[in-house]
């Protein structure tokens, strides 16, 4: 093994770790090299990409795996035990050293480290926090760090790689733990969730005061996140999102994120090879985002998703009022803002905005111009100052066409 | 007509001062003429009146933050923007709120793209190494070449600092130069020509860079509107797009098209998973393979949203069993029972009543934690009758193990379980005979109970009635 060249491990465990999506350095806790001796800096707000790659997808850190051997055999996974693609094991050494030249030549915001499980989970975890002690301890680096939590890992092992790390995620993989057994048998809903549970509480510890008063060490500053794929077992949109509720709910999540199945060289004979479903992925981050930040519920979601999946033409805030007309036409200069965040095609900042602008003067159409992306799509739903819609359903026509599905025609 | 001379393209001092002298002389917006520097036109203008003595005005803080912004942007027209809303604000003093007026939106929309190309400069901008690294004499240091959109460098630089604060840099840019060694110098700007050598780590970074993206995810439309073109003839990577854009397609018809790849025999023998036993009808042996056959449990659907069952706990010869409702949130997290704020009552309880820990053994007639999920949180759910009935055969189990002398029931819940029908803990409270097994039942109140009782002097009241409930319980083994 020693004999790849390091610019070859590069390139099998970096290919090897592009099915995850997460790359985000935002959200942890303010760092600066100044009071230091190694070198790095986070800010608390939003992280910084550094380059995007023709995906449009965001390259914030060095997204890598320690070793892309495995042991398990998940059907969906290009590093199943049973691929035949190219493996590679990087030393602890060698991926702290390539984040430092990386990083010191600003490609970088840190470091994503995952691996496969190789031997078991203890031993596996162990490595990924032996690459974080060693950049923390040894380099005094002060950038981001996102670690993988390998589930039933050991919780001393979960609680050491939190202190080292910046966020912590371990990926929940599928929407159902029945699907989860068949196509990752090796893999336990149970291990998953409770590796979760580990990780909220190391949080939540981190934020009560010591006995002394002193402030807890701090404990996965950035939070956790997941990752659920979506598109390779036969589960709804109202599944994923029922199991993101419950996940949110129980484990603190700064994200979940929603990853479109996609072909893998080497694939397994489980699994569906298509395109990936790119536009249910969309739909679902929107529906997402709907709950935690426009006051929607899920039940609210999933009446308007017919058949439990999203509409793939129409944003669900659309099918939403759609759905439910006699809510509408909202007056704009006197809704509250609940109401002001249910209208299609204004976004949270923009009612924030309008809310503001509304103190001063009364909102007429050139001024929700300003404010949305195209005031012909708000027309129907709102009422202004100088406008009102007439017959709802007249320009709706225009905003949302009925969508008449194309059906593949079969071969056989 | 006057004519304002600034000292330099980010000479927000000069503009403040002027602009100050200027409205306090009532000298309109298109009076003006604003410079920098040296330029053409020196005969376009006055000087600003000075202004009267003893006068002034205040301009909101939004407005200053804004304009601090905006006078960084490239247009040469932001004076006179920033200058026409300082003159609007006197007869319009909620003007800096009205984010859809025309002026003020210009000068936001200014303040983003500002702060875009300051992003954009953290983003893009590379180093490349340029002392000698087999040297040991040599100091670290950096250089990077950058052509930012907007007048940002000495504002932007700070970032680099913080991060870099232990080695050597500069930042090269065709207006100002930036140089870090310890402390923070600025010099002249410069051309591409002194833009530092090729770094050998760049090809490192393109296979990377080629090897992390995904060509069935192909959207060179979003990428650019990310990563926009102007910056893309000082990055590294960026001559590997239009071949990975133009391959995408094709790699992906490939790997759709290849068949599905037979894994070798030694391989698959070796991924046949085991088969694990779910919900057992075998009753376990020990109180530790019950905690392990509860966590496979599939007797009802609780199991789906709870992270773990949650077993019983204390000694496997305990004369005294209590039983609760079900887990709740710390204990579905933790994997223990009666350790959230009713388990902490209870123990409270308990030592008041003089009921040693040892004597006891806690669990919960339902395992698995039922619940609603409410943004955050989750919320406590009841478990119903089927739920009650499908756990029982784990509280049997557990009963049959301990033989415990008495059992005390805590809540409705626990009644039904322990019992086999449903109790009204209010009339019934207290010894209710021999139950299955042999063991004494006892009914109480849950200790859930008495944290939702709203006055002080009831809560202490019914504590005092709940001890008196735990010692008597104890009393009868």
């Amino acid at each position: 093994m020693a004999s790849i060249p390091l610019r070859r491990k590069l390139e099998i465990l970096s290919d090897a770790a592009k099915y995850d999506a997460s790359c985000a350095s935002s959200g942890g806790a303010k760092r600066s090299s100044k009071d230091g001796r190694g070198i790095g800096s986070t800010d608390s707000g939003m992280g910084v990409c550094h380059a995007f790659t023709p995906d449009g997808r965001c390259v914030s850190l060095l997204k890598i795996l320690l070793t892309n051997f495995c042991v398990f055999d998940c059907a969906y996974c290009v590093n199943r035990v049973s691929s035949n693609v190219a493996r590679a094991r990087f030393s602890v050494e060698e991926v702290v050293q390539l984040t430092l030249d990386f990083y010191k030549r600003n490609y970088i915001e840190g470091l994503f480290l995952s691996s496969g499980v190789i031997r078991s989970a203890d031993f596996t975890q162990e490595e990924l926090n032996r690459v974080a002690k060693t950049l923390r301890e040894v380099h005094d680096f002060r950038g981001y760090i996102h670690l993988k939590l390998v589930a039933g890992c050991s919780p001393e092992l979960a609680v050491a790689a939190g202190l080292y790390a910046d966020r912590l995620s371990v990926n929940i993989e599928l929407p159902s733990d029945d699907t989860l057994k068949r196509l990752a048998p090796e893999k336990s809903g149970e291990d998953i969730k409770r590796a979760m549970g580990a990780v909220r509480l190391g949080i939540d510890d981190s934020k009560d005061q010591t006995h002394t008063g002193r402030k807890a060490a701090k404990f996965s500053p950035a939070g956790q996140s997941t990752q659920m794929i979506v598109g390779a077992d036969a589960c709804t949109d109202a599944d994923i999102l029922t199991r993101s509720e419950s996940l949110y709910g129980g484990y603190g999540l700064k994200r979940v994120y929603y990853s479109a199945f996609s072909p893998i060289p080497d694939a397994s004979q489980a699994l569906p090879l298509s395109r990936p479903p790119l536009m249910r992925e969309h739909r679902l981050y929107q529906a997402d985002w709907l709950m935690r930040y426009y006051g929607f519920s899920r039940t609210e979601i999933a009446s308007a998703a017919p058949d439990g999946m999203l509409d793939l033409e129409r944003d669900p805030k659309l099918m939403w009022a759609l759905a439910n007309r006699d809510r509408f036409p909202v007056d704009v200069n006197r809704a509250e803002r609940e109401m002001l965040l249910r209208i299609p095609g204004l976004g949270a900042r923009s009612v924030d905005t309008l809310i503001g602008v509304r103190r001063v003067k009364a909102i007429r159409l050139e001024d929700l111009q300003r404010l949305a992306r195209s005031v012909k799509r708000l027309q129907p739903f709102v009422i202004t100052a100088d406008w009102r819609p007439g017959a709802v359903d007249e320009r709706l026509a225009e905003v949302a066409p009925p969508v008449v599905k194309p059906v593949q025609l079969s071969l056989f | 007509m006057y004519a304002v001379r600034l000292a330099s393209e980010i000479d927000f001092e000069g503009w403040r001062q002027a602009a100050r002298r200027l409205r306090l002389a009532d000298i309109e917006p298109p009076q003006v003429v604003w410079r920098v520097g040296e330029e053409a036109g020196l005969f376009d203008g006055a000087e600003p009146p000075p202004p009267p003595p003893d006068t002034g005005f205040s301009a909101p803080r939004a407005f200053v933050e804004l304009a601090q912004g905006v006078i960084l942007h490239r247009d040469p027209a932001r004076f006179e923007l920033l200058y026409r809303l300082l003159w609007r604000l006197k007869a319009e003093p909620e003007l800096m709120a009205v984010a859809t007026d025309a002026d003020v939106a210009a000068a936001q929309l200014m303040r983003k793209q500002v702060r875009d190309a300051e992003h954009k400069m953290h983003a893009f901008l590379r180093f490349r190494r340029v002392d000698e690294p087999d040297d040991p004499e040599a100091v670290e240091t950096y250089v990077a070449w950058f052509e930012p959109a907007h007048h940002i460098v000495e504002r932007g630089v700070d970032f680099f600092v913080h991060r870099m604060a232990n080695l050597r840099f500069s930042i090269l840019t065709p207006e100002v130069c930036a140089h870090w060694n310890g402390t923070l110098s600025f010099s002249p700007g410069v051309d591409g020509s002194q833009a530092p050598p090729e770094d050998a780590l760049e090809e490192d970074w393109r296979v990377y860079f080629a090897s992390i993206f995904n060509p069935a995810r192909v959207n060179a439309e979003l990428m650019a509107q990310h990563m926009p073109r102007r910056y893309w003839k000082n990055m590294p990577e960026a001559r590997l797009i239009p071949e990975l854009v133009s391959r995408a397609k094709g790699r992906t018809e490939a790997m759709v098209q290849a068949p599905p790849t037979v894994p070798s025999a030694r391989v698959r023998r070796k991924a046949a998973p085991a088969e694990v036993p779910v919900a057992p009808g075998d009753a376990p042996a020990d109180l530790t393979q019950v905690a392990a056959a509860l966590q496979a449990c599939r007797r009802c659907d609780l199991w789906r949203d709870a992270t773990q069952g949650v077993p019983g706990e204390g000694p496997g010869d305990a004369p005294l069993m209590f039983v609760g409702e079900q887990p709740g949130d710390m204990e579905d997290l933790k994997g223990r029972p009666f350790i959230g704020p009713a388990g902490q009552l209870f123990n409270r309880a308990l030592a008041e009543a003089g009921v040693p820990r040892e004597a006891a053994y806690v669990t919960n007639a339902v395992k698995h934690f039922k619940h609603e999920p409410r943004g955050k949180r989750r919320i406590h759910a009841k478990p119903n009758a089927g739920e009650v009935k499908a756990c029982r055969w784990w509280l049997e189990t557990e009963r049959t193990l301990v033989k415990p002398k008495v059992i005390v029931a805590l809540g409705a819940t626990a009644g039904l379980s322990v019992f086999g029908r449903s109790v009204a803990v209010t009339r019934e409270r207290g010894v209710m005979g021999e139950v299955e097994g042999g063991a004494l039942g006892f009914l109480t109140v849950h200790p859930s109970f008495l944290l939702r009782l709203p006055d002080e002097a009831s809560k202490a009241a019914e504590f005092e009635r709940f001890v008196r409930d735990l010692g008597e319980a104890y009393a009868l083994m």
